[in-house]
């Protein structure tokens, strides 16, 4: 609690300029011109806000139905072993990842857009070049990052359902697939809700992974081809070259945004978290 | 319903009606990987009648009733052998799905749906069966909820959530839900246990009550209980069936020794 305290201060202290030659308009404007000292934080705001998004609608649905998957299908000596896989995942270094991703999913993606636009172009969200990186490469790689955490939670949440209420449904004549939509996902619901939220708070605040694919380039575009950038990937790119002071500020204002963002997602997280605790 | 009602016995008063087993075991062995829990059980569970199965704990009791609907099966490692008829139609070759529709069940801890209001507790099996008439589903629920008992003391609070109510209303609760998708049987694993002797006296009311127009099976380990609420009565002991007949018999003149030591009291 202190420490966090502490941290706001010295940010708030530290992009002191920012906000006062800007103000909230720092927020909203889509501006970020370090040599003209026209600084705006919105496509930074935008490049997190869209790339965790999409992180979480591929790895939520593929997360949960592993952890369903490995709860009530899956032979016990398999799911132990799956469930250890994926828990190791969850400790590979994000740096690794994002090469993995420039190397193995870069490619892929290139190859792969020309597809999509063709048949999705219609869509503004599957428009313009190829390139390979962007926000979809970066959604990607997040969703690859979250996902172990939303299975491992959400599989612990549903193994704590106790086991008579899954009786109680099968003994009234029901599948074992109405069992968990009926029971099982209604029961885990709060501690799934935890688990995408710690998710989301992760996905938010990855550096390094996302730096490597998103094309760093400070733009709003529709397109989820086109690429983009996020607040911690400037932060980490551009703190060790701020020359001016202006830049500096805005720099660390970006930090305070994005601490933020990601208390108000933890904070949320623990409520659910909470919320399931003193129902059990 | 989803299979063909048996004939039904028009019993015309003064005649006898012939004895007819709805559900019957045959040679039955079960356990769960290590060694077996029921050895060569075979037992005839009748018509509209209430028939207990007593006996000390860890005798197989739970385990023979949960084979009655397969909810056995559903326990990790579980075996079965040997056959079990409902109305005389093999249920291994059913549907276990269809199957627990007409063979419901009650458990020892009262378990309504902890997401769900008194009105959806019941109303989920009919949910199930695809019952999609909303006036049909609430008049099925008020006379399920009737038949259990409850229903002067939740009519007001349909809303409210199932797990509200007392112990005992929650297990007449699950024993509505149970009697909303009419089935042929209703299999009872000590239902009382966890209640208390008020609470158990309104449930044991229900059933002469309910037995009327299905076969009850309670396994109990309340003797008392079985005598005042069985026509028949088996007794089990270390995976066995002793002995199976009227309770009256039973609890009088047992024919076997063992049986006559555990209803005396000198064991179990």
């Amino acid at each position: 609690m202190a420490v966090t305290a502490v941290l706001t201060w010295q940010l708030a202290v530290n992009s002191a300029l920012t906000w006062k030659q800007f103000g909230w308009s720092f927020l909203w404007s889509s501006t970020w011109d370090p040599v003209r000292e026209v600084y705006g934080a919105l496509p930074f705001i935008y490049g997190t806000a869209v790339s965790s998004g999409l992180a979480l609608l591929l790895a939520v649905p593929i997360g949960v139905g592993c952890a369903i998957f490995l709860v009530e299908l899956a032979p016990k000596r398999v799911a132990e072993i799956c469930a250890f896989i994926i828990e190791l995942l969850a400790a590979v270094p994000s740096v690794i990842l994002g090469l993995m991703g420039i190397f193995v999913l870069v490619p892929v993606v290139r190859a792969v857009e020309p597809g999509l636009t063709a048949g999705l172009g219609w869509l503004p969200l599957f428009q313009g070049e190829p390139y390979g990186v962007g926000m979809l490469t970066a959604g990607l790689i997040l969703s690859l990052m979250v996902l172990p955490y939303i299975t491992v939670i959400s599989r612990e949440v549903l193994l704590a359902v106790p086991r008579s209420l899954k009786e109680a449904m099968l003994a009234l004549g029901a599948t074992r697939w109405e069992t968990v939509m009926k029971v099982s996902l209604p029961y885990a619901r709060p501690g799934i809700a935890g688990a995408v939220f710690l998710a989301l708070g992760r996905a938010l605040g990855e550096t390094m992974a996302v730096t490597m694919v998103i094309g760093n380039t400070p733009q709003i575009k529709a397109s989820l081809l086109a690429p983009g950038y996020s607040m911690a990937s400037v932060i980490a790119n551009e703190l060790a070259e701020a020359s001016s002071d202006e830049h500096l500020h805005s720099l660390i204002a970006i930090g305070l945004v994005l601490l933020g963002i990601s208390l108000v997602v933890n904070a949320a997280a623990r409520a659910m978290i909470g919320l399931l605790e003193r129902r059990a | 319903m989803l299979t063909e009602k048996p004939p039904q016995h028009a019993a015309a008063p003064g005649t006898v009606v012939p004895e007819r087993a709805t559900l019957e075991v045959r040679g039955l062995a079960a356990g769960y990987g290590g060694p077996l829990v029921l050895r060569s059980v075979s037992l005839q569970i009748l018509e509209r009648q209430v028939t207990a199965i007593i006996g000390p704990s860890g005798c197989g009791k739970s385990t023979l009733i949960r084979c009655l609907n397969r909810m056995h099966e559903v326990l990790p490692g579980a075996t079965l052998e040997g056959e079990i008829l409902l109305d005389g139609r093999d249920v291994m070759g059913l549907d276990p799905v269809l199957l627990r529709r007409q063979v419901g069940m009650v458990f020892q801890r009262p378990n309504p749906f902890p997401s769900m209001s008194i009105f959806d507790n019941v109303a989920a099996g009919l949910v199930l069966n695809g019952v999609r008439d909303r006036a049909l589903v609430a008049e099925k629920v008020e006379g399920s909820l009737r038949a259990a008992a409850l229903w002067d003391e939740v009519k007001d609070k349909l809303k409210a959530p199932g797990v509200g109510l007392s112990g005992g209303q929650q297990q007449r609760l699950c024993i509505a839900r149970a009697l909303a998708v009419e089935p042929r049987a209703l299999l009872l694993d000590e239902p009382c246990s966890a209640l208390d002797p008020i609470a158990t006296g309104r449930i044991e009311e229900l059933l002469l009550e309910i037995k009327k127009t299905l076969t009850l099976c309670i396994v109990t380990h309340n003797m008392q209980q079985a005598a005042r609420v069985s026509e028949r009565t088996a007794f089990m002991l270390m995976g066995e069936l002793v002995e199976v007949g009227p309770t009256d018999t039973i609890f009088t003149k047992p024919s076997d020794k063992k049986t006559e030591d555990y209803i005396t009291g000198r064991f179990g």
